[in-house]
């Protein structure tokens, strides 16, 4: 397959040049000043004027120079990039969900209400978790909550803990996030690219609060000794925390829950295939076991008999952590989704997965190394290391390259314990046919010229752009271009 | 029963079934399957869906004064138009920028636009929501200055102080806090500049403020807090008639961006505004989009300053920010360009000579306007009745009432804080005047 990207020489919104504009750019009615002449009023605003018809085509272009996962595979490891049902598109444009004001009183939203509270009994049954928060409003800040909660917990046992144990191969939100909470953050290096049990009880002591831990872990690795990892830290009284960005690996086969997690944070525009944006919006709900649920952020939602009421009156919450209840449109669609598959759905979706990511590795494995061979999970990660050492050719040539192929590559260089990593997670989406064709692309790719690959992509509407340059120059805006 | 592909598949992989995929998990942890009701069809989902969005009241049916923050604007249809491209919506973080520049381009458009708003030279792909933005300036003013302590309005709403004493709980900064006169609902900003001058590493005020009332001193606070770093609160809608603070001496603007052209959907998803000086931008956190050139020297965007971002910097990064909401910063952007120079001005002036005549007519028996003075979206007003139980007997009268601030601001009482915006007219004005005659 040979893909070439639709190139506009499409100008900046302020380079666009017509000012002649017709009914249809009339948006809103003329109105008469109010604010009072003085120093309070602005004097000038300078946002460009044009007409609709411009505009639409503006970014009609624009979006053709985008790839999306409906335009093809994207190969993301950890980011979990599945399909969007397009019916959730549909009924969050509803004004029931979309005109709906969220300080209102709480007898006007039950149906946001119900729809909140039956998500989170979802999230807790899929997690084995006993109680759910929805208000964050991304993975990050799922962690971050999952660290305040942590925090509170041991203020209120009157603990005085400061570290947070991370393995090295762990996403680089985890180590963020505990720093941002206000720990010190202890890497722990990996033993066969798993947690290395002795030196953990080695080092887990009373100063360690938590332990945050991907499982399967960013190689795509099983954690197997889980169960001994739970112990290990419970034994000092520490939480042991649930890094949720790979649950598409379990879905139906086991939860975090069972496994002696106390903290979960969900991606839902992963797992539950609710829309990437180019970036955002995402949603990071939080599950606890039951002895934590005190501290999680209000509102909760309640439900008494028939009707759902927001209860702030929890006095060892940590309060918030968005100004309302989270993103109730990613939530919608989440909910969607989780409908629409049910159980069997959701655990079909984990099996491919799997089985998606471990016969692509195996098609590959005779022009990469695989470090850690064995049974993998949703994703896996490729090492380019060998043919940087034989013919100079990086996983940045490879990443680029694949473009020209109409494929968004894995994520690479990470993780950071991998040299020339390749991190790669099909998803369940991908038909085999669509593997086959990925696993041919992999395999010529790493017989092509260095050279070629070295001048990747050539078949974007751009060549390989210069970031070096970006960092150096700092132009945000098109107003440093007119200076 | 597997599928011919998966039987393939399985084949490949040597493996008799697809359990044999899961045999590293041990025995104790596996689960025999989820307890979650069956898959439904779309058709069946569509109809539970919208049966349970039906029992939401919304504001299309009714009469909507609340604002805080998210107001009930009117969105040109070109925006959902734009937002429903699907290379857009369902595109993933465009840190690969040869074939993301598109969206790359429309990142640095709103930065442009944004920053021609705000008068700021550097402004982020965006922030959570308005209250993360605030508390991320917090922390960022941190990183500025040192400092024990970071100044903000005593009369703030109270989820925008929980966001930020949660962001600042790592931090060992404390919160305090400045008042404000209770007969013209303006800030005492010179108690906020004692309070800087005492081991401060910033200072927030707000524009329009927590009542809806532009606070002309704010207009001088840079120069009285001189090296003491100024984080300034807005509304971005109000920019297009309001003096930006970037004029004013601002280090840092934040704000709750979901008045450019995003819907409320019950507080979710929002855009969190924040742009600041050139100076700071490599304190800054969130995601950036610098201009560049490719290997041929054509004009292109990519990500840049990623240094400062999680997966480089990992715990000592500016931010633990990853997923931010850049689908709505273009949202902004579609907005901003469709409604150009001369309708964001409508649709202020608009909104502001509403607030003037609500002000003026809502004076009844039972209740009446505090704090009076130009601004923006809100007012205040003072009831008789508890507002909470006024709030309540309005939804019968298909009107949902302004906010109760006596919970977070007691000193108030029964005042409570009310919104129009640029949908209104007169006429909802006088029928909102006729029930308040008799309910309030």
């Amino acid at each position: 397959m040979r893909f070439s990207q639709a190139i506009w020489d499409e100008p900046l919104l302020d380079e666009i040049k017509h000012d002649e504009l017709f009914g249809f750019d009339r948006k809103v009615p003329a109105a008469e000043k109010a604010i009072p002449k003085g120093r309070l009023e602005r004097k000038s605003l300078n946002i460009p004027v044009i007409s609709e018809r411009y505009l639409m085509q503006h970014y009609v272009n624009l979006s053709q120079m985008s790839y999306s996962v409906d335009n093809g595979p994207h190969l993301l490891g950890s980011c979990t990039m599945k399909y969007n049902p397009k019916v959730a598109e549909y009924l969050s444009s509803f004004e029931g969900a979309s005109r709906v004001h969220p300080l209102q009183p709480a007898s006007t939203i039950q149906g946001s209400l119900q729809l909140m509270y039956e998500l989170e009994r979802m999230l807790a049954a899929i997690s084995g978790m006993d109680a759910v928060t929805l208000q964050p409003a991304g993975g990050a800040q799922g962690e971050f909550t999952g660290m305040l909660v942590t925090k509170a917990y041991f203020d209120e046992r009157g603990e005085k803990r400061d570290r947070i144990l991370i393995p090295d191969s762990a996403h680089g939100t985890n180590p963020a996030s505990a720093a941002m909470a206000g720990y010190e953050v202890v890497e722990l290096p990996s033993k066969d690219g798993m947690v290395d049990v002795a030196l953990l009880e080695k080092v887990v002591d009373e100063r360690v609060a938590a332990f945050m831990l991907t499982n399967p872990n960013t190689l795509g690795l099983f954690e197997e000794r889980v169960g001994e990892i739970a112990s290990v830290l419970h034994s000092k009284g520490s939480l042991l925390y649930y890094d949720g960005a790979n649950m598409n690996a379990i879905m139906g086969k086991t939860n975090p829950g069972l496994m002696g997690f106390d903290i979960v944070h969900f991606n839902l525009h992963k797992t539950f295939a609710t829309p990437h944006g180019g970036g955002g919006p995402g949603a990071g709900p939080v599950g606890v076991k039951s002895f934590l649920e005190k501290y999680l952020p209000v509102p909760r939602i309640v439900r008494d008999g028939g009707n759902y009421a927001l209860d702030y009156n929890r006095p060892l919450s940590i309060g918030k952590v968005h100004s309302f209840m989270g993103n109730f449109a990613v939530l919608l669609r989440a909910y969607i989704y989780i409908l629409m598959n049910g159980a069997d759905g959701l655990e079909q979706n984990s099996e491919k997965a799997v089985l998606n990511s471990n016969y692509l590795m195996k098609k590959i494995s005779g022009s990469y190394d695989i470090p850690y061979k064995k049974l993998k999970k949703h994703e896996f990660v490729a090492s380019a290391d060998r043919l940087k050492s034989g013919r100079g050719i990086t996983a940045l040539d490879i990443a680029k390259r694949l473009m020209d192929f109409g494929v968004h590559p894995p994520t690479i260089y990470f993780p950071l314990i991998v040299s020339e990593a390749l991190m790669i997670e099909p998803t369940e989406n991908l038909s085999k046919q669509t593997l086959d064709m990925l696993a041919g692309l992999f395999c010529s790719i790493a017989a092509e010229e260095p050279e070629l690959l070295h001048s990747a992509p050539h078949s974007t509407p751009v060549r390989r752009v210069n970031e070096v340059k970006a960092a150096r120059e700092l132009i945000f805006r098109w107003q440093d271009f007119r200076r | 029963m597997p599928s011919d592909e998966r039987s393939e598949m399985l084949n490949f992989l040597g493996l008799d079934n697809v359990e044999e995929l899961f045999s590293d998990i041990p025995a104790p942890f596996r689960t025999n399957g989820l307890k979650l009701r069956s898959g439904l069809s779309e058709m069946e989902v569509v109809s539970h869906v919208r049966s349970l969005l039906g029992r939401n009241r919304n504001c299309s049916e009714m009469k909507c004064f609340l604002g805080s923050g998210i107001y009930d604007i009117f969105i040109p249809s070109v925006v959902g138009q734009v937002l429903s491209r699907s290379e857009l919506y369902t595109a993933y973080t465009p840190y690969q920028a040869e074939f993301s520049q598109g969206l790359l381009q429309l990142i640095f458009e709103y930065q442009s636009l944004m920053s021609e708003l705000t008068q700021m030279d550097a402004v982020n792909a965006s922030m959570y929501d308005g209250s993360t933005a605030l508390a991320e300036a917090a922390t960022m003013c941190r990183r500025i200055r040192e400092g024990g302590t970071f100044v903000i309005p005593m009369a703030l709403a109270p989820w925008k102080k929980s966001v930020l004493r949660n962001y600042l709980k790592g931090l060992s900064i404390n919160l305090v806090e400045y008042g404000f006169d209770r007969k013209t609902g303006h800030f005492k900003l010179d108690e906020a500049v004692s309070h800087a001058k005492k081991d401060a590493c910033g200072v927030y005020a707000e524009m329009p403020n927590i009542f809806g009332l532009y606070d002309e001193p704010v207009l001088d606070l840079k120069e009285a807090l001189g090296d003491v770093p100024l984080v300034v609160g807005v509304n971005p809608a109000s920019l297009a008639s309001v003096k930006p603070p970037g004029e004013y001496g601002a280090d840092i603007v934040i704000g709750e961006g979901q008045s450019l052209g995003i819907g409320m959907n019950t507080g979710g998803p929002l855009l969190g505004v924040f742009a600041c000086r050139k100076e700071h931008v490599r304190k800054m956190p969130g995601r950036i989009v610098g201009a560049t050139v490719d290997a041929d020297g054509k004009r292109a965007f990519c990500l840049t300053l990623q240094a400062r971002e999680q997966h480089i910097r990992r715990s000592r990064a500016t931010s633990n920010i990853c997923t931010n909401e850049t689908l709505l910063s273009v949202a902004a952007s579609v907005y901003l360009s469709s409604l150009g120079s001369s309708g964001l001005a409508d649709v202020a002036r608009k909104t502001e000579s509403v607030r003037s005549i609500a002000m003026r007519e809502l004076n009844g028996v039972n209740y009446n306007v505090l704090f009076d003075g130009p601004g923006y979206n809100e007012f205040t007003i003072q009831t008789k009745k508890e507002p909470a139980r006024l709030m309540a007997e309005l939804v019968e009268h298909g009107i949902i009432g302004g906010l109760p601030l006596g919970e977070f601001i007691p000193e108030l009482g029964n005042a409570s804080v009310w919104a129009v915006n640029e949908r209104m007219r007169e006429n909802d004005i006088v029928e909102l005047k006729n029930v308040l005659d008799v309910v309030a």
